[in-house]
């Protein structure tokens, strides 16, 4: 598209063009779906909700005026806010680090096994069929201590998985670990089998161990993989929400209200402000442009800088 | 990686939008046409499709009274039931789309919000035609009216009472058609069941992280000592009085007894009374809608106890009006009026052992035939509705200061009574 704008009527010299009119339209056409896809999805909503940061707009009876710097101030001195930055975080970097080393290792695992292949790449992704809201429900029951299977255990050791913080918080990350390590293989796998096999061919020529290989071969020919993985695990942990809120409920005392989770309650559960909502909500997405900036930057080889 | 970098974006979008369908077209508050008195008392029956939405919790007598009305009625009423948590967010997205249904419930603690909101239409006049006005439940009248015009009836009543377990309490050799008089005799009594050592079988029960469950059941006991949880205008909070304290501390010393079922500690609500339902609990303070679920062993009803004596309820349970969207205003009057009749309150809510909601009917043919209806009916009059606009987030919210205050003073050291109370406070004074 980009080369439509270079011509045009500034060249009176040139010879006849054809090319150029008949292109761009059809580049214009060719992009016309995702433009609008983007435009009605995700460019007007995003407008809206930076027009509700900046008004009155209780849930109940819709825009009351102008709010501007006050539904900002609102959302930073919640009481919650503090509380659930610092959680979300703390949950961001357990899952990042569990999911991103448990991924690589089931990867490595299963391209090294030759027999069990089909069977163990399967046991593991299955989980991601599942949607994370049915696999919250799913572990709401098994964790229940009425409901539940482990209820006699959990009665025994006198102790349950969501009743108290670090329990609830390690509970929620065993079944994040599980439905989506599966995933975080396969992306791994993917990035492994693109490993050229003449490579490891010289390097055992040289004499490298494994752990040589690995570190000095697999990793940094990894490096996109790794930086697709990260990017995709960071931003989905730090808008967690389904799993608390069925799981947890921010619970127990309030030790597990992840930023999505107090921005649902701000709208929805008791403040019913959407105002103060929004603007945590755009907060939240101007960390995660901040957040992902970065983070592709420290993955970039020096060269492409 | 620009790929990437969008989906996130896409991602933080996806909150976002879901922010913005809430409040889409939002603004719209016109009164929907058609007035309800227009029509004469008994409003129109002509064959219309009428929506009511409802949340999970009353869902069986929703759908017995919706039944009735349609069998014997040309208009039809579809009922809508919503999970308790999620049924605030969904009439909030319709009240800011203009899409509420016709009729709609709530829980009566949200209605005076609800009403200012102008969610409800004004059906004063229609309410001032009935004869038995005088007769209608108080407390869900007066939690309906703003400025003097009254928006809501009474839809099923819920009042908290004490439930025992007789078969229980004959094994533990208590007597089976006391109840205890006092807090103090009714931990006593959740004691001697513990006592009996039976397996999967508790003294009591209750849901310590379930803001709703501790309002219903815990703020009776002060007011049956003749104290108040809040100031008239709901804005300012008394729970951290010295007969609050008594109620926490009984409630702290069977915890720690192991009197309670454990898994109450962090029951948030949607299976706080199955316990006791299956029988395996010795008494507890339970919604009255149940008593007809209550099946396989006898049950004792009474008022829920202060610390030193003296009984009272919560008088809960959903409002119904018509919303301000509804364009069919005397059709919905005509089912607000048959759901007001002896009719519907006996035949219909009095058979399922319910409570009705006029007081000219407490002494119904059903009433009279299970004293334990006409305990609750009498307690009824001595309960009471509390008014506060800020209700839901000072009290039912999931991150309560509530919750923090109960949990803090029955599971923790307690030492942050007063600064928890002051917390209440500060939400339920805020604008």
């Amino acid at each position: 598209m980009t080369s439509s704008t270079l011509t045009g009527p500034a060249a009176p010299a040139a010879p006849v063009r054809h090319r150029p009119v008949g292109r761009a339209l059809q580049g214009w056409l060719y992009a016309t779906p995702t433009a609008a896809f983007v435009g009605v999805l995700f460019v007007l909503p995003l407008l809206l909700v930076m027009l509700m940061s900046a008004s009155r707009w209780p849930l109940l009876s819709g825009y009351q005026g102008w709010n501007l710097p006050a539904n900002y101030s609102r959302a930073v001195s919640n009481r919650f806010f503090v509380d659930s930055v610092v959680f979300t975080v703390k949950y961001t970097v357990l899952a990042t680090v569990l999911l991103i080393a448990l991924g690589l290792g089931l990867a490595l695992l299963v391209q090294e096994s030759t027999r069990w292949k089909g069977l163990l790449r399967t046991a593991f992704l299955v989980p991601s069929a599942l949607g994370l809201a049915s696999a919250s429900l799913l572990f709401y029951v098994l964790y229940s201590p009425f409901a539940g299977p482990f209820a006699p255990i959990m009665e025994r050791m006198g102790a349950t998985f969501l009743g108290t913080p670090d329990a609830a918080l390690w509970s929620t990350l065993f079944l994040i670990v599980w439905r989506y390590a599966g995933f975080y293989m396969l992306l791994m796998l993917v990035g492994l089998q693109a490993v050229p096999a003449d490579v490891y061919e010289a390097a055992r020529i040289d004499g490298a161990g494994r752990w040589q290989t690995f570190r000095h071969i697999t990793l940094p020919l990894l490096r996109p993989t790794l930086a697709l993985c990260t990017v995709l695990c960071v931003t989905g942990s730090l808008l967690a929400f389904e799993q608390f809120y069925i799981l947890t409920k921010g619970g127990p005392d309030n030790s597990t209200i992840s930023v999505v989770q107090l921005i649902y309650t701000v709208a929805f559960q008791g403040q019913n402000d959407l105002g103060v909502a929004a603007a945590l909500s755009v907060l939240v997405l101007g960390v995660l442009v901040l957040v992902n900036v970065l983070q592709i930057r420290a993955f970039s080889r020096p060269e492409e800088r | 990686m620009a790929l990437t970098g969008f989906r996130s974006l896409l991602a933080a979008a996806a909150v976002a939008a879901m922010l913005a369908v809430a409040a889409c077209g939002g603004g719209g508050g016109a009164s929907g046409g058609g007035d309800a008195t227009a029509a004469g008392p008994n409003g129109v029956d002509d064959g219309t499709t009428l929506t009511l939405w409802t949340r999970a919790p009353l869902e069986k007598q929703a759908k017995l009274l919706v039944e009735a009305y349609n069998a014997t009625h040309q208009n039809t009423v579809e009922l809508t039931v919503t999970p308790n948590d999620d049924y605030v967010a969904k009439v909030g997205a319709a009240a800011g789309a203009g899409g509420l249904p016709d009729l709609f419930a709530a829980d009566i603690v949200y209605v005076p919000n609800w009403v200012q909101q102008g969610l409800f239409q004004d059906i004063s006049d229609s309410i001032d035609g009935l004869p038995f006005k005088d007769a209608i439940n108080a407390g869900h009248l007066a939690a309906g009216t703003y400025e003097g015009r009254a928006h809501v009836l009474p839809f099923v009543l819920d009042l908290s009472m004490l439930f025992w377990n007789k078969d229980l309490f004959r094994e533990a050799g208590l007597d089976p058609e006391k109840p205890p008089a006092t807090l103090e005799e009714y931990a006593a009594a959740a004691k001697a069941i513990q006592a009996l050592g039976k397996p999967d079988t508790y003294g009591t029960a209750t849901g310590l992280n379930c803001g709703g469950c501790l309002v219903f059941t815990w703020f009776p006991s002060i007011w049956a000592a003749g104290e108040q949880v809040m100031t008239p205008d709901g804005t300012q909070s008394l729970l951290a009085s010295p007969t609050a304290r008594q109620v926490y501390d009984t409630w702290r010393d069977l915890w720690q007894s192991g009197a309670v079922l454990p898994s109450s500690r962090d029951e948030a609500g949607p299976t706080w009374t199955a316990g006791f339902t299956e029988g395996k609990v010795g008494l507890m303070f339970y919604p009255a809608t149940l008593l007809s679920s209550t099946q396989g062993f006898e049950v004792g009803v009474a008022g829920i106890p202060g610390p030193n004596g003296g009984s009272s309820t919560f008088v809960g349970g959903d409002g119904i009006g018509i919303s301000k969207d509804s364009e069919k205003a005397p059709q919905a009057w005509n089912f607000l009026s048959w759901l007001m009749s002896e009719e519907a309150q006996v035949e219909v809510l009095g058979k399922n052992l319910d409570v009705v909601s006029r007081s000219d009917l407490a002494d119904n043919k059903y009433a009279v035939s299970d004293p334990r209806l006409v305990t609750i009916n009498e307690v009824a009059a001595a309960g009471e509705t509390p008014v506060a606009i800020n209700f839901q987030q000072a009290f039912n919210a999931t991150n309560s200061p509530w919750l923090t205050l109960v949990r803090d003073a029955v599971l923790g050291t307690g030492a942050d009574l007063d600064k928890n109370n002051d917390e209440i406070t500060a939400v339920l004074s805020q604008q």
